[in-house]
Parts: C-alpha cells; structure tokens; sequence
C-alpha cells in the first residue's frame, strides 16, 4: 500500500500489528483444534464480518453522520453476490468486489441527496433505506420473495497457471475455517485500509468536514464529493460484509439484515469508540459475545443487556477503547 | 489600481424580506474595504453572496473577469475568493497548528488518493504545509498556542486564528466578517495592525464591523448599506459626514459612527 506507510510506523505498532496476527490466524486456529470447538469458527467469522460492516458505519460517523443504514447495504451486497453466483454462474471470488461496487454506486445515488441532511435527519432517512431493502428484496422477482435464495454453492477454488490459490470451498473437510480465515483476513485489510485512509490527509479532510462543513467549504474542501467519497466506502464495506455472510449461510432472505442489525452495527461503534480506528473491531466483539453470554439469563437478556450498554457509554462516552489497554493513542 | 471583484445590482430575497437589495460596488486590488451598517442591514448576507455560499436572487458578482456567483463555496476558494465568518470560524477540536495546516488544502499539488498512498509529491506538499503553517501561525502571534486545542483558546486568539485559516488558503480576496467583535481596545488596535500587514501580503480585504473607530482607522474605501440597500460610498472622511449615513445610524438606537 504505503511507501509513506512504513516511515509512519513505530516500533510499537510492528509489535501490535504481530500480536494481532499471530492471535487470529494462529492462536485462535490453534486453540480450536485443541478444545474441538469448530462452532467457534462460525462465530468468530460472525465477529469479523460484522465488524467490516461497522468499519463502515464509523466511517459515516467519521464525516459527522450517523447511520443506522448499514444493514441494507449489507443485505443488497448479499442479495448481488448470490444471483450473481447462483443465476449468473459467476465465481464468488468475483461476485464478491461486484457486489462492494454495487453497494457503492447505490450509495453515490442515495448519498447525493441524502448526505445534505444531518443529525437526526440523516438518521432517520437511513433508518428507512432498511427498510427500503428489505421490501424490494421482498417485492423484486429477481430476488424469490419471502422464501428467499436458498442452496447457494459454496466459494469454488481459483487457479493461476495451474497453481491452487484458492481451494474449491465444496471440497475443503472445514470449509467454517476457510472462512474464519477468509473473514479475517478481509476485515484486516479493510481496517488496515481505513488506519491508512484517516491518518492520510482525507481522513483530515473528514475531520474538518466532521467539525465544521461550511468553513471546510470555504478553505476549498469539495464537502459534498467527499462526503459521498467516504459514504461509498462505507457502503462498500457493507456489501462485502454481507455478501460473504451470505456464502458462509448458503443462503439469503429479506430479513437477514434488518433494522435491527443496522442498530447494532452502529452500536458496535459507539461501545468501541468513535474516535479510534478499531474500534468498531471491539465494539463488535464484545457486543457478540456479551449478548450470547447473557443468554442464560432467558427473558431478562434484553433488558440486562441495554442496563450495561447504557451504563457503558455513561461511564465511557469515547468507547471502551478510551481506556488504551495497550498504551495506544488516540486516532 | 486595477478592479479586482465587481458586485453588480446583487439582491437576495428571503421570502418577503429582501435582506439584499441591488447592490453594486468594485472593490481594487490590494485595497481595504469595509462593509458597515445597523444590525440585519444584510451584511453578512452580502458576503455569503460573494463567497457563493448562497446563490443571489438577481445580479452577480465578477472576480478576475469570471462571474463566480453561482458556483459553489470551494470553487469560489479555489479562484480567491475565501470568506471567514462572524461566528464559529475554526475547526474546535484540532490544534492550532492543525487547523492552518489542513487550511493549506486548496494548496495540494498532489490528489487525494496520492496522499492515500503517501506519494512523493504528497509527502512534498505535507512538508510545504507544515512550514507554511509555521509562519503564518509566528505572523499572527499564535506560536505559543502552537498545539493548543482550538476550542481552548481565548476570544481574541481565536480571531487571530480565523484570519490564520483564511491566509492558509492563499487568497486573492479575503472576506472577514466582523474579526474585532468581542476584543477589547488593545485587542482590536492589534488586530488592526494584523489586517494591514495581512494586506501587505498582497491580499485584497473586504471587512464587515461595527467597530467604528477601527472601520475608520483600517479602511481605504466603506460602502454603507442599510436595509439591505447601499446608501453610501467612498473614503473614511466622506462617510463620516454623509447625510444619509449619519440619519441611519441615529435611527437605530444601540449603534454609533463614532463621530
Ligand atoms: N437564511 C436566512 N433566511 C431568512 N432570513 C435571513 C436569512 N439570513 C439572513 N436573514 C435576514 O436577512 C436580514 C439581513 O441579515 P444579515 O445577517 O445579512 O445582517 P447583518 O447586516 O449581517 O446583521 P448583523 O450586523 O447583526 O450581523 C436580516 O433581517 C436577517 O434576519
Ligand atoms: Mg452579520
């Protein structure tokens, strides 16, 4: 990526960036063949995937918006990737960008107009383009309705001068894990990207616009291409997001991403903290497993679960990470 | 000297109220022109009019024979045309130093997705920003502020570093709306001499203020406006004896011309 990017590094960020590595694609690999919990590779890729799609919500917020619209383009990411795949033939490992790009041309559509509006407004109107998918997967032929698509092929393999790169999913014995792998290597990526994107001078662009959009407008800033620039990406961390959720269930409905997520993908920034890169990453995690380990609580879950968000965000208003377990700084 | 923006028969319309009405002036190059009138004379409103921030309801506004009323806030920037407002003008939660630097933007040489992938050029402009935001950050008195949070600092400093964020953006013509509102006497008398050496930097200034006694002090020239019409133009002294602007400011209670 960045010829500028290694100069940027300190010693501690190589030593943090190893750690992370070596847990996700080693330790964690590892401790599940030791304790023969494959189930939990399904979930960590739950984490992961959820976690890209917050990526995007907290770079909305990044801009100053807050949007409670992930949801739809995960789930019109989901839908392009399986009729691309399903009724197109494509390979996924195409249908996949696709379906990010998809996602991104609509939100330049639906951005343009929208992103004038702000605070509420901008909430509220995101909050029905949902709701807006939901009801055209439900309506639209191409996408079966209510019954949804089902069946869909798992990801086949890609070969570059007879050379394997990537295995026909169909034949791996653990396809879970080539997905777990999969999933994190794709968020890691996307956040590396977003670490590089706000410490270039677009993410102090962002922060101007976030601050302040009419003196941005006036030291030169084009406040409305950068706002759709960053609404984009956003979207299309969104549709990559929901498009692999898709190939992991083999299957897609109207309701697989409702308003429901698109709270908690937004959820997921606030607890991880909206003023550093990773922390929609944490936010995700601990809200997931925060709400499966409440489960025994039967029907008081919600509620406890809400009390402890709520007393969070009161004690911590700048996210969970504003306690710097690891000496990190702020950005 | 030469003309550099021309205002020609500029009205705005809010429904029934025109806070604009016909106006029409030239404004030379390098020259210190104030902008005065009672409370709701439709001041503010002429500068967001020049600076394209909102588009007129007839008339336009010519800069370098361009007519840039219209276009949209960052392309007017981008000819020369900066505005600073009476209000909040800084980014609040960045350093001083921050908010020149990003304040250099219309400066980049090198495009967005060069400074994503941290390109030579990029790296170049970084450099010449930083250095540049030094100096303007020394010129203006704010070195010891350097790294202090905007929202921090003091009333007039915060002045000092709109005027700061303006100069970033290399302008030809610079709008300041109201820069001594709320300093006191020694405040505005620095301030002053800051306008006149932001001048001296080649800059074209157009001024809005209250401040009588330095509106006649700072400027070459004053257009008067009152009910969104112009009553009055020229020079300090002709002003001051100008029938219809002394009848305009007695008819309005709190103001004074500092006669
Ligand atoms: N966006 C707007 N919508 C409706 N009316 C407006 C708008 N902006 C300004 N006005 C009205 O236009 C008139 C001129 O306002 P403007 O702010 O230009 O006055 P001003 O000369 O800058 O006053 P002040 O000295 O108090 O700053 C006022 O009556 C104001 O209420
Ligand atoms: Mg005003």
């Amino acid at each position: 990526m960045g010829l500028g990017m290694q100069s940027s590094l300190r010693p501690g960020a190589v030593i943090g960036v190893a750690v992370y590595v070596a847990v996700l694609f080693v330790l964690v690999p590892w401790a599940i063949a030791a304790s023969g919990r494959t189930d939990l590779y399904y979930t960590l890729t739950s984490v992961a995937l959820l976690s890209i799609a917050s990526a995007g919500v907290w770079l909305t917020f990044f801009i100053g918006r807050i949007n409670i619209g992930q949801g739809a383009f995960s789930l019109a990411g989901g839908y392009v990737s399986a009729i691309l795949v399903a009724r197109a033939g494509l390979s996924f490992w195409l249908a996949l960008p696709l379906a990010g790009l998809f996602c991104a041309a609509v939100s330049v559509l639906v951005g343009l107009p929208i992103l004038r509006l702000r605070g509420v407004y901008f909430a509220m109107v995101t909050l029905v383009l949902t709701e807006v998918a939901r009801l055209l997967a439900l309506a639209l032929p191409i996408t079966n309705g209510a019954k949804g698509m089902v069946s869909l092929p798992l990801p086949g393999g890609v070969k570059l001068l007879g050379v394997t790169l990537i295995p026909d999913f169909a034949t791996l014995a653990t396809p879970n894990r080539a997905f777990y792998f999969l999933s994190v290597a794709l968020m890691s990526l996307c956040f590396a990207a977003m670490y590089r994107l706000v410490h270039s001078r677009i993410g102090r662009l962002c922060r101007s616009l976030q601050q302040n959009e009419e003196l941005a407008s006036s030291i030169g800033v084009n406040i409305a291409s950068l706002r759709v620039l960053a609404y984009s990406i956003s979207s299309f961390f969104g549709g990559v997001g929901g498009a692999i959720f898709v190939a992991v269930s083999q299957s897609i409905y109207p309701s697989s991403f409702t308003v429901n997520d698109s709270v908690n993908f937004m959820l997921n920034c606030f607890l991880g903290g909206l003023g550093y890169v990773f922390g929609p990453m944490l936010g995700t995690l601990v809200l997931y497993f925060g709400w499966d380990l409440l489960f025994q609580t039967g029907r008081f879950q919600l509620l406890i679960f809400s009390s402890i968000l709520i007393a969070l965000m009161l004690a911590l208003p700048n996210g969970l990470l504003s306690l710097r377990p690891f000496g990190w700084r702020r950005g | 000297m030469a003309e550099l923006l021309e205002i020609r028969g500029l009205t705005k319309r809010f429904g029934g109220l025109v806070a604009v009405n016909d106006v029409s002036f030239k404004v030379r190059e390098g020259e210190i022109l104030s902008i005065i009138g009672p409370n709701g004379a439709g001041k503010s409103t002429l500068f967001k009019l020049i600076a394209s921030f909102l588009r007129p309801s007839a008339g336009e506004v010519w800069f370098r024979g361009k007519r840039i009323s219209g276009l949209s806030p960052h392309r007017a920037a981008r000819l020369g045309v900066v505005r600073t407002f009476q209000e909040t003008t800084i980014f609040r939660g960045m350093t001083v130093h921050e908010n020149v630097v990003i304040a250099h933007h219309l400066r980049s040489r090198a495009s967005l997705f060069g400074f994503y992938l941290g390109t030579a050029r990029a790296r170049a402009d970084e450099a010449e920003f930083a250095r540049s935001a030094e100096e303007i950050i020394r010129f203006l008195g704010l070195g010891d502020m350097r790294d202090h949070l905007a929202s921090t600092l003091p009333h007039g400093h915060l002045r000092a570093l709109g005027i700061a964020i303006g100069l970033a953006t290399a302008p030809a013509v610079l709008l300041l709306d109201e820069p001594f509102a709320g300093m006191n006497h020694d405040e505005t008398m620095r301030a002053v001499e800051l306008v006149r050496a932001v001048r001296e930097r080649g800059v074209t200034l157009l001024l809005v203020e209250h401040d009588m006694p330095a509106v006649m002090r700072i400027s070459d020239r004053i257009v008067v406006l009152n009910f969104g019409s112009k009553i009055a133009e020229g020079a300090p002294a002709e002003i001051q004896q100008n029938a219809r602007v002394i009848e305009a400011y007695l008819g309005s209670e709190d103001e004074s011309i500092g006669l």
